[in-house]
């Protein structure tokens, strides 16, 4: 199933847009480490600044990881999206299942041009969503959802 | 109670009813007050408080009328907030006939009709005279079928009984499942506190009567709501009818039947017994609703012997698989204690799972009735070389999952159950 058909990926940016969370995650979390730190001396403010940063740094190893391997594919009559790294999952979403889809993008995402697209069917189990996507793209895929869905919607 | 434009009101009554437990325990209090047995000293108060209960139920019934159009129905409420519901016929699931005890005295009724849709509502008719709920359910499910004539319906009203519940195995089955296993517990240690050290006893029975009772009331509703449980088949699809306080009358239109699982605990399985569940669509996630709302997932056979269920299975899933392969054996790392009963099989329209432990539970989903399909893989799983492969469906309780099978066999499965899918969903 991942070898024949066309994957493509979120936007690169949409890694920018994670790291700049990341960054202010950590710099928060070192000033809140280092003035909590300094009440029990320097030694307890360095660990905790130490700390905080390593956390940050795994994060960032994390977050690219995890957006590396996020992608979709239009297929003739689904929609592919594989996510996760530690978890991996593929779901197949007929277009003809799709009851309404969302085009979302928060502060941060919407600053770098970008936004999310999350598909919704009957069932609540089936959440598929494909974040950092360019909000062409986005806008295009939501058309394009939108239209096969109409043309192949099927009862519940 | 019918205006000009068609427009009806519910039942004068239905505040009444539907305050339940609240319109008793007003009663105990005022009653005595009233026929002047117990002098209270806040009269005044105790009369202001009910009059002002009693007036807001009035209003709340003035405010609300219903009305039903050519493909839908449209209910109007709130005074202050006012709100206008439509909801489509054509997506209605199942229709509920609901008579609580209470509603039984006043001779009312409730009607509960189940949406499928993105919003899974549930539409609500609270109370409304026996004598006209009958007749406007039979409309109503003329109007989702399109046809709008119910003579028609009328006609076509034989019914076949499929299967029912005798009373004694009902009691027998409840007494060994899980909430009548931990009833009797309760019992036995109350019994044996009092004989033993009955103060110690008493001291305790008070702390915990609150859970003592929900633990008993637990037993009693799963009594109350499966006694005499019988499921006929009719032209409008399936209704199950049963209750012993409370009636309910649950029609399930044709193909409307999302998953079915049968499920055999463990005290059970010596004795060949088990229980059958339908699940129909709706939110999965019914958040500031009614316990009565979030009970969808309906056993349409309390209890039964295996030769019932499966006659059963065959009315409600005639193509299902009969065998279903194992995993491989690596698998056990991964599922301990369910590795026992893992297993899946398929045909070209449905999938049957099983697992569990204690509480063998094996499950059912009609592939056209397939939302989508995942296939998930955890590290523990990478390791083994397993994955599971998920089966939604729009139902709110059942969903099939094929669990812990080899990556190779888990990604044909896959690409073969997402082909079936699309041809089933072509011919349904």
């Amino acid at each position: 199933m991942d070898s024949n058909v066309n994957w493509r990926a979120p936007s690169p940016r949409l890694i920018t847009v994670r790291r700049v969370q990341v960054v202010v995650a950590t710099v928060a979390a070192i000033v809140v480490a280092a003035v909590l730190g300094s009440r029990g001396g320097s030694a307890v403010a360095a660990g905790g600044v130490c700390g905080a940063l390593v956390l940050g740094i795994a994060a960032e190893w994390f977050v690219r990881r995890r957006i590396r391997a996020w992608g979709y594919a239009e297929r003739a009559d689904d929609l592919l999206v594989r996510r996760g790294v530690m978890f991996s999952r593929l779901s197949v979403v007929p277009y003809g299942r799709m009851q309404f889809i969302d085009v979302t993008a928060g502060p941060v995402e919407r600053s770098f041009g970008l936004a999310t697209v999350r598909m919704h069917t009957a069932a609540a189990a089936s959440d598929a969503r494909i974040p950092g996507l360019p909000r062409d793209e986005a806008a295009r895929l939501r058309d394009r959802l939108a239209e096969l869905g109409e043309a192949q919607a099927a009862g519940i | 109670m019918t205006e000009p434009d068609g427009w009806r009101r519910l039942h004068p009554l239905s505040p009444i009813v539907r305050g339940g437990r609240g319109t008793i325990a007003i009663a105990v209090i005022i009653l005595p007050t009233l026929f002047g047995a117990r002098r209270s000293s806040n009269e005044a108060i105790e009369f202001a408080a009910v009059a002002a209960i009693v007036g807001l139920g009035f209003v709340s019934w003035l405010v609300t009328r219903w009305r039903v159009d050519d493909d839908d129905l449209r209910i109007e409420t709130g005074l202050i907030r006012r709100q206008s519901l439509r909801f489509p016929l054509s997506q209605v699931q199942a229709i509920d006939v609901v008579r609580p005890g209470l509603a039984r005295i006043f001779r009312v009724a409730e009607l509960r009709l189940r949406m499928g849709g993105a919003t899974g509502k549930t539409a609500r008719l609270a109370y409304l005279h026996e004598r006209e709920v009958d007749p406007l359910r039979d409309r109503l499910l003329a109007l989702a079928r399109g046809t709008a004539h119910v003579d028609e319906v009328a006609s076509a009203r034989d019914e076949r009984v499929l299967a029912t519940v005798p009373t004694g195995r009902l009691v027998a089955s409840i007494l060994i499942s899980d909430v009548g296993i931990m009833a009797e517990a309760v019992l036995v240690g109350l019994v044996l506190g009092i004989v033993l050290a009955p103060s110690a006893a008493a001291g305790l029975a008070s702390g915990g009567a609150v859970w003592i009772l929900s633990v008993f009331q637990l037993v009693w509703r799963r009594f109350n709501q499966e006694y005499r449980l019988t499921v006929v088949e009719v032209a409008d699809g399936i209704v199950l009818r049963g209750g012993l306080v409370g009636l309910t009358a649950e029609t399930i239109r044709p193909g409307r039947v999302q998953a079915v699982r049968m499920v055999e605990p463990i005290a059970w399985r010596a004795l060949g017994w088990c229980r059958l569940e339908v699940d129909i669509a709706g939110r999965q996630r019914a958040e500031g609703e009614g316990r009565a709302q979030r009970r969808s997932l309906r056993a349409v056979l309390p209890v039964g012997s295996r030769a019932v269920a499966e006659e059963l299975l065959d009315y409600l899933l005639p193509d299902r698989p009969r065998e279903q392969t194992r995993p491989p054996s690596r698998a056990v790392w991964k599922s301990p204690l369910r590795y026992r009963m893992l297993a899946w099989g398929r045909t070209p329209t449905c999938v049957a799972t099983t697992s569990g432990r204690l509480r063998r539970a094996t499950n059912w989903v009609p592939l056209e009735k397939a939302q989508s399909l995942r296939r998930v893989q955890g590290p523990l799983q990478r390791r083994l070389r397993l994955a599971s492969v998920h089966v939604d469906t729009a139902g709110r309780n059942v969903h099939a999952v094929i669990r812990d099978r080899d990556v190779e066999e888990a990604n044909d499965a896959l690409e073969e159950l997402v082909a079936s899918a699309e041809a089933a969903r072509r011919v349904a």
